[in-house]
């Protein structure tokens, strides 16, 4: 196995323990049901991508796929993000339901004129008279020398954009289930994956089920402090509340799932029994989801918090290849232990 | 200051032998179309100064044949998708004239609810679809469109228009090289005015590569075709509307005319210096109206009466356009956040 592969497999979040009949898939395999699914019970739905019929099948999300369900519903396309945004808008605004896949949210910047100006505002600009039904789907890369180009997660540049929905799932389950969720939406959907959430295993119902879209989850209830943030970085929260360092310490841990909208109602409900906030995400922490959960408990939550907002996210660089350098990047345990402490204290 | 002439017309004008093979009815309707589209233009001008169309907008006066050539050979259930110069090729497929300028006075009864203005006119009821006022923003849209219209087998074509610095656009190519590819029934309308804004295409493309032999070299069936010619463009796009309903793929047709006005607002700003008076004057003289009135009437086919008649129907039509625009109501503010999420 390289290293690289050994390294993604020991950061996956260890999996929750199961009542006894659940079934426990991985979170690939999950996301690939998913597809399967809405292929199976819709015939508007059809997945595209660079590479979604190539061995590696997009992490294995389509392995399988266009054997399946034939090359016009699973097909492979040229490298040009742009216009492959705007033929899914296209192909949305006359009732399809296209799932565009990429590789890293990287070769999303390649798409902003056709997802900002065009997919997010076709439906405000003629009045209802057309809906955009499209998943745009993309894996944050972080790790082994991905780097500056390979790694970012850029939800937060499109958090401000009216008519986006911007998912981050955390957990295999919740990864179908919105998967499912964004397919049946009428808006384009934007879900940014985690890389290192990619190897891990759950319980995951079979059939057809569908996550909300706009509604946070507690993963823990507490009294010290409210945890709130998405994807990868929640889970290392919980591993930083688990470890010795933050012992004694109970806190409410909020998995937004969703991030625009934003479920404010669990936030400020949490914060309100808390008094302490704790914004946790893969993003960049300015102008980011951090600022904006931040922005909202300061502005409606004031009253309710006993200690300054904290947040972590990444800082204001872009993300750097080498190993080393991405130890001292990004947040890890430790330092989600410290914030929280310091937090607490 | 005074700048070369860079374009001169290199067609052949109207000559008798365009009308052999049309009714009389069908070249009349021709006429009176792009007449009409000129007399809006104008009026749309001539009351700009009194800032009550608080909307920017593109004229599109001396183009008119290629909105009319083009959308007269589609069929209402065909569609199109226009650029930032939206007004002809509204009209020509069949947009509502009162929904038009109630959008240009920005009224709640407005074509897109007064959210749009002029650079986003739609009629989804007669075929067009949406515009753009990012250039070329809509040409990979058309061929989305496209292909749900091949996965669904509808038998649609789908237009797109666009200007001469359209292909100027990563957008354009890539959408184009995915319409070869996948042989989508979609026709590419690239309106060669040799300006975009004040910029001549000397000092955006190379010389002598011309703009139809790019797309040709993308795989695409392509035509060079004079845009101030209604008949001839109507057959080009005809022939290309054929082709491409019968699973032949993608065309493009350079249709070159020349904009009278300047890129947007009202007036003729060639006196700036960014273009040749001549220039303009002798394109003038290849008026795409003018020029097909004169030979219907050499024909025999249209006679004073009949063009009285003409003329005032669609004065009298735009002076209801205008007044029903003028009289209703401004949009409410609530407006500003409905549509956008879909239910």
């Amino acid at each position: 196995m390289p290293w690289s592969e050994a390294f993604l497999r020991s950061q996956a979040a260890p999996a929750a323990p199961t009542a006894a009949g659940e079934r426990v898939i991985s979170y690939t395999h999950a996301l690939a049901e998913a597809l399967a699914l809405a292929l199976e019970i819709d015939p508007r739905v059809f997945v595209l991508g660079q590479g979604v019929n190539d061995p590696v099948g997009m992490f294995g999300l389509t392995t399988g796929l266009a054997a399946r369900f034939g090359a016009r519903r699973v097909f492979d396309t040229p490298l040009s993000e742009d216009a492959m945004t705007g033929i899914c808008t296209g192909a949305a605004m006359q009732g399809q339901r296209p799932v565009l896949l990429h590789n890293r949210p990287d070769f999303l910047l390649l798409t902003f004129s056709q997802l900002v100006n065009h997919a997010a505002k076709v439906h405000y600009m003629d009045r209802g008279r057309h809906r955009v039904p499209m998943v745009v789907w993309a894996a944050i890369g972080r790790g082994w020398g991905s780097g500056p180009q390979h790694s970012q997660a850029i939800h937060g540049l499109l958090l401000s954009v009216p008519g986006l929905k911007l998912v981050l799932p955390g957990t295999p389950h919740d990864a179908k289930g919105l998967m499912l969720a964004a397919i049946a939406d009428n808006n384009p959907v934007v879900i940014l994956e985690h890389r290192w959430l990619m190897k891990a295993s759950a319980a995951v119902p079979e059939g057809i089920y569908r996550v909300p879209i706009g509604k946070g989850v507690y993963r823990r209830r507490g009294s010290d402090l409210s945890i709130v943030g998405t994807s990868h970085t929640l889970h290392l929260a919980l591993r930083a509340l688990d470890s010795a360092a933050c012992a004694g310490i109970s806190a409410d841990v909020i998995d937004l799932r969703t991030v625009k909208p934003l479920d404010e109602d669990i936030i400020l409900e949490s914060v309100a029994r808390t008094g302490r906030l704790l914004v946790v995400d893969p993003g960049w922490s300015l102008g980011g989801v951090c600022a904006e959960v931040g922005c909202l408990v300061a502005e409606r939550g004031f009253d309710l918090l006993r200690a300054p907002i904290r947040r972590v996210g990444l800082p204001d660089a872009p993300a750097p290849a080498g190993f080393a350098l991405e130890q001292a990047y990004y947040p890890n345990e430790v330092t989600l232990a410290a914030a929280i402490r310091g937090l607490c204290g | 200051m005074s700048a070369p002439v860079r374009y001169s017309y290199a067609g052949t004008g109207y000559s008798p032998g365009d009308l052999s093979g049309y009714a009389p009815e069908f070249l009349l309707r021709l006429y009176r179309e792009m007449l009409r589209i000129r007399r809006i233009e104008e009026r749309i001008e001539a009351r700009y100064h009194e800032d009550q169309m608080k909307s920017p907008i593109h004229l599109v006066i001396g183009q008119e044949a290629i909105s009319v050539g083009a959308c007269s050979a589609l069929a209402r259930e065909d569609a199109i998708y226009l650029s930032h110069r939206t007004h002809g090729n509204y009209l020509a497929k069949g947009g509502d004239l009162k929904a038009m300028m109630s959008e240009l006075y920005c009224r709640k009864n407005g074509c897109a609810g007064s959210v749009g203005g002029s650079m986003h006119l739609f009629d989804v009821d007669a075929g067009v679809a949406g515009s753009s006022a990012i250039v070329a923003g809509s040409v990979p849209i058309a061929v989305g469109h496209a292909l749900a219209a091949q996965q669904r087998g509808t038998g649609q074509v789908v237009g797109v228009f666009f200007g001469d610095a359209g292909v100027e656009e990563g957008v354009f190519w890539e959408s184009l090289n995915f319409a070869v590819l996948h042989q989508l029934p979609v026709l590419f309308f690239c309106e060669n005015n040799f300006y975009s804004v004040c910029s001549p295409l000397t000092v955006r493309q190379p010389e002598g590569v011309e703009i139809h032999r790019k797309a040709t070299a993308f795989g695409a069936n392509t035509m060079l075709v004079d845009g101030t010619n209604v008949l001839r463009v109507h057959g080009a796009v005809r022939s290309a509307v054929a082709a491409a309903r019968a699973g032949r793929g993608p065309q493009f047709l350079e249709l070159q005319a020349y904009r009278w006005r300047g890129h947007g607002g009202a007036g003729d700003d060639s006196k700036s210096g960014y273009r040749s008076t001549d220039e303009a004057a002798q394109w003038r003289q290849y008026c795409p109206v003018a020029g097909f009135g004169d030979l219907l009437r050499a024909q025999g086919l249209l006679d004073p009466d009949l063009h009285e008649n003409m003329e005032s129907g669609i004065a009298a039509e735009i002076d209801a356009a205008f007044e029903h625009a003028i009289n209703s109501p401004d949009p409410d503010p609530e407006e500003i956040t409905r549509f956008v999420y879909s239910p």
